[in-house]
């Protein structure tokens, strides 16, 4: 079926059982992202190290599939990223889901949401945990779609 | 106006005509003719190309009928024949083919009246739709009238559209915006309590919707109204989910005023009415303005048109006029009470057989129901059951509908929702049912 590149077998995989579920407590950095559209919501929270580096990444949320299973997924793949190194990843990832360019270096298996180029629709449940992610390094707090 | 009888009738092939002929026996049930539930389907069906069609493979089940209805081809014909033989600007026009679409604009305005039973013409507004209807009727008498401590009260089912104007025109005059609360999952609204209200306070106008786009609950408009106007407070009944789908009649409900969509009613998009009571719109400063509903202008002044037209400023929606008459009068030969029976006949059977779902949750009341159920499927997230629905070819509505107030109170960020037709199948909700079980095991939860 078409709706299979869509949700691929590791999507369903961490809209089941998402990863890094749960709250951090301050002073790690938060994030909220909400789409107005469908009232999607995901909080990211981030605790770093004295040198900047990401430790832990968490989140909680109440989202589609693509979105729970894009936040989870980004959250296992952000350990020991410096702020800027998690930027281009977001930059890499958004750039992949909405450019015709070969996808980055470092991609690997954020390339499972390859399918959503055919669901426009869904661009926006898979980008909304990364721009939560960005307004807790950026320290906005709040970030609407 | 072509009636559905003699309007062109296409032949298409039917992808269950068998289905059809099993499903038209009529059956007799406690002494009244309980005509089978396919059989507006059988009848009128085709005359809709639009339905069909193959999506992603599969033949289309159209369930989103309550956000926009599909156009028979005397519509589509209607609009074109329009274009092609009678268009040009409406008013003022001395040449032909001007006298010819002031007619036809001006005779689908009186025969709007007539099928929504409106006293006269004059107190036809052609609109946008539904949102510009009740933003007309907030700005236009409520800016003028509200008085800081007056009351607007509405329910806490409207529609985004029956709403935010309400609270907009509450902060901008000072007046109080309260609401009558739904109770529970049923989402009913206790209506005994609603003349203590409207003597306790100073309300103004009351708003409400006269059936639910989410919880497809009937609100009793005939005794709602009856009420207020005892108590001297004016109504405006949001009749989208209603115009297209039961008989109505203003002057038997008493509303003050009643508005709807063309695109809900297989008319047109970008065409609605407004009904109002001659004598207060009579009292109402225009909404917009510009062309068409001038009467005399110099560099430093102007004067109002009087009527309907006051109130559409700039070239009006001709095609969309004529075309919403063509649906009008097309729903007509339909039957309008057959229409209702059906849909909620239908609205009924997907209920009763969603229900059996294991992990379902359906808003709204078990019986009395219009023709849409809105519903949460396990943890399966509206837009993943939607987007899975798409797949095999039905097409349903997931999101807040609309409603986010109603939605958070119920505790739901977004609910899928089918809703019918009279020319849906019974067939059809099998065939939602079925996806909806495979849904359950696809996602897992």
């Amino acid at each position: 079926m078409e709706i299979d590149e869509l949700y691929q077998t590791i999507i369903l995989d961490h809209s089941k059982r998402p990863r890094n579920f749960g709250e951090l407590p301050p002073p790690a950095a938060k994030g909220e992202g909400y789409n107005p559209a469908c009232g999607d919501e995901v909080v990211v929270f981030i605790a770093r190290s004295p040198e900047g580096k990401i430790e832990q990444a968490k989140f909680v949320g109440q989202a589609c599939a693509i979105c729970m299973a894009s936040t989870s997924l980004m959250t296992t793949r952000l350990k020991g990223k410096t702020t800027a190194e998690a930027l281009d990843l977001k930059r890499a990832f958004i750039d992949f889901l909405t450019k015709d360019a070969p996808p980055a270096e470092g991609l690997g298996n954020l390339q499972a949401f390859g399918g959503v180029k055919k669901f426009p629709l869904r661009l926006k449940c898979a980008t909304l945990g990364w721009h939560a992610l960005q307004t807790a390094l950026n320290g906005e707090g709040h970030k609407r779609l | 106006m072509r009636h559905p009888s003699n309007g062109p009738r296409q032949t298409y092939t039917s992808t269950s005509a068998a289905e059809d002929r099993a499903g038209c026996n009529e059956r007799l049930t406690g002494g009244c003719l309980d005509v089978s539930t396919d059989l507006l389907a059988q009848k009128y069906r085709a005359d809709f190309p639009i339905l069909e069609q193959r999506v992603n493979g599969h033949p289309l089940v159209y369930l989103d009928n309550a956000a926009s209805t599909q156009h028979p081809m005397c519509v589509i014909d209607e609009i074109a024949r329009y274009y092609r033989e009678d268009h040009a600007n409406v008013h003022r026009g001395i040449h032909e083919l001007s006298s010819r679409a002031t007619r036809l604009y001006e005779d689908a305005r009186a025969q709007i009246a007539r099928f929504i039973g409106a006293e006269s013409q004059d107190s036809i507004i052609f609109t946008r739709g539904t949102t510009e209807g009740i933003n007309l009727v907030a700005t236009a008498w409520g800016s003028a009238r509200l008085r800081p401590g007056d009351v607007i009260l509405i329910t806490e089912m409207e529609h985004h559209a029956n709403l935010i104007p309400w609270q907009i025109l509450a902060r901008r005059t000072g007046a109080l915006l309260q609401y009558l609360p739904v109770q529970g999952d049923e989402g009913s609204i206790d209506w005994s309590l609603l003349e203590r209200r409207l003597q306790e306070a100073p309300v103004r106008i009351l708003a409400f919707t006269h059936i639910s786009n989410v919880l497809a609950c009937l609100n009793p408009a005939n005794e709602i109204c009856a009420i207020a106007r005892k108590n001297g407070v004016l109504t405006l009944v949001d009749a989208a989910q209603s115009a297209g789908h039961a008989p109505i009649n203003v002057q038997e409900i008493g509303c003050d005023f009643l508005v709807f969509s063309g695109h809900k009613c297989c008319g047109p998009t970008g065409i609605g009415v407004l009904y109002g009571n001659r004598a207060i719109l009579a009292d109402m400063e225009p909404y917009q303005f510009g062309g068409e509903m001038i009467s005399r202008v110099t560099y430093e002044t102007a004067e109002w048109k009087e009527g309907p037209h006051r109130f559409e400023a700039g070239t009006p929606h001709i095609a969309g006029a004529i075309g919403l008459a063509a649906a009008l009068a097309y729903l007509d030969g339909v039957g309008r009470r057959a229409i209702q029976s059906t849909d909620h006949r239908l609205g009924q059977i997907g209920y009763q057989k969603l229900s059996t779902l294991p992990g379902i949750r359906i808003l709204g009341p078990r019986n009395d129901r219009a023709g849409l159920v809105s519903f949460q499927l396990g943890r399966i997230h509206a837009h993943d059951l939607v987007a899975y629905a798409n797949e095999f070819g039905i097409a349903l509505r997931g999101g807040h509908h609309c409603a986010q107030p109603l939605m958070r109170k119920l505790g739901l960020q977004a609910t899928a929702r089918a809703s019918f037709y009279f020319y849906n199948r019974e067939s059809e909700i099998d065939r939602l049912i079925e996806v909806m079980q495979t849904s359950i095991r696809y996602f897992g939860v």
